[in-house]
């Protein structure tokens, strides 16, 4: 099982900007005065050993979506924020070897962020192809937000009127289906018109996308329901948006979590690995190393032996399971 | 878990001792409530130097006790964290929204001039 992230910023899509760019250039230069650099291979090796994640990178800008691919003749795609618009891309330029163009999407809810990406979705236009809206809520207060995003006077091309063939699959909170020959459990979430996490497993592997939640703490039974959701997990994909103080405090309430509560229920799940997800859209590349920084510091502090590998999920991160 | 608890004069000083994690909070969380709690504006300060250890659930209950205090015009304080706990207020940054004093009696001189007075005077 391999996981793509295609889009891994909560609320609103954060290109880096022209300025942010110069400056990376800038300080990678200013770090290269004095180096030996007199061939391309040296400046590779510069860059391998000198030049951390944030000076030569970014961790992207596009909003939810997260492809999982698994041994299976269909696409499973998480959200449809506007990494779709990539990950549709991906497919039009290089189909998966084994894959029909079903595309099985599975949907966290329906705010903007999450449903944005798929009037651009080229894959939607192309009759033959046939997508499936997997779903906890409503199928009719799905239907409803993909047709409002996709209708006068917000966008040109109505929802009813693209070439693929599109289902809406009405799953329930709290049961185990079969979808595409992968075992696929759904959660119940704490958000704004409710979320919810879903849990996919095949051939002994497992990944859990469950963005868009807030832990309160103010239950036992809740926190241990997801616990037992998160159980020995290979990848749980998490909603740290927030630091625990604001999470508590000014934005209580706003339907994220922390990394400290990631890595919290992690740990007690016996998760084998974590990926924050769903970043601020104000945090720039070099905040977003210091939460991860901070996230690996604080796993060690409160539980040395979990064995809990952190990361920061990123636009093209790609996680074999 | 053992939680000490002395006053001076309007003010209540806690002093919980081990790990504040999810087995512990609620105790924790009962004995800061009933000390925000114990009429008019009530300032409490949390003694963490016996504290080795504290997790989201015990940071909650400290911001849950410095809401209801807030209503009443009271504080809620800690002091004299351990280079561990320092570091746990850090990267949640907790330290931006609960006041931190170096020791119990910087806390108690900031927060009441009554209780310092008491302090002072044994
Ligand atoms: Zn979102
Ligand atoms: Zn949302």
């Amino acid at each position: 099982m391999l996981v793509r992230f295609f889009g891994t910023r909560g609320s609103l899509p954060a290109p880096l900007s022209g300025a942010g760019v110069k400056a990376k250039i800038r300080d990678a230069l200013v770090k290269a005065i004095g180096q030996d650099l007199t061939s391309p291979e040296d400046v590779d090796r510069f860059m391998a050993d000198s030049l951390d994640f944030a000076a030569q990178s970014t961790y992207g800008g596009d909003s939810s979506c997260v492809e999982i691919d698994a041994d299976t003749d269909s696409y499973i795609v998480c959200d449809a924020g506007s990494g779709l618009r990539e990950f549709g891309n991906r497919v039009m330029r290089a189909p998966a070897p084994g894959k029909q163009k079903v595309f099985n999407l599975f949907m966290s809810h329906v705010h903007w962020d999450h449903i944005m990406g798929f009037p651009f979705f080229v894959p939607a236009y192309i009759p033959g192809n046939r997508i499936l809206i997997h779903g906890c809520h409503d199928v009719a207060v799905m239907k409803e937000a993909f047709n409002r995003q996709q209708s006068a006077p917000c966008f040109p091309v109505n929802f009813g009127q693209l070439g693929s063939t599109i289902e809406f699959v009405q799953l329930e909170a709290g049961k185990r289906y079969d979808i595409a020959g992968v075992s696929v459990t759904t959660k119940a979430q704490n958000h704004s018109g409710d979320s919810y996490g879903y849990r996919f497993e095949q051939n002994g592997r497992s990944v859990v996308y469950s963005t868009d939640s807030e832990h309160k703490l103010d239950s036992l039974d809740e926190t241990d329901a997801f616990i037992a959701f998160f159980h020995g997990a290979d990848l749980v994909i998490f909603d740290a948006m927030y630091s625990l103080a604001d999470a508590f405090s000014i934005k209580e309430d706003w339907g994220h979590s922390s990394n400290i509560v990631a890595v919290e229920l992690c740990q007690r799940a016996d998760a084998k690995r974590l990926a924050l997800f769903h970043h601020d859209p104000n945090s720039d590349d070099v905040t977003l190393s210091k939460i991860l920084d901070d996230t690996i510091r604080f796993e060690d502090i409160s539980d040395a032996g979990s064995g809990l590998e952190v990361m920061t999920a990123y636009d093209g991160l790609e996680v074999t399971l | 878990m053992d939680i000490g608890e002395a006053r001076y004069a309007d003010l209540v000083l806690l002093t919980p001792v081990g790990r504040i994690d999810h087995i512990t909070s609620p105790d924790f969380q009962a004995k800061l409530m009933d000390a925000v709690g114990s009429g008019g504006p009530v300032p409490v300060v949390v003694d963490l130097g016996g504290v080795e250890y504290i997790s989201s659930v015990g940071l909650r209950a400290l911001m849950i006790a410095s809401k209801e205090s807030k209503k009443t015009g009271g504080t809620v304080a800690v002091t004299s964290l351990q280079p561990v706990v320092k570091e746990v207020f850090e990267i949640s940054r907790f330290n931006y929204v609960v006041k931190v004093f170096d020791t119990p009696r910087d806390a108690v001189a900031a927060l009441s001039g009554d209780a310092l007075a008491a302090l002072e005077n044994g």
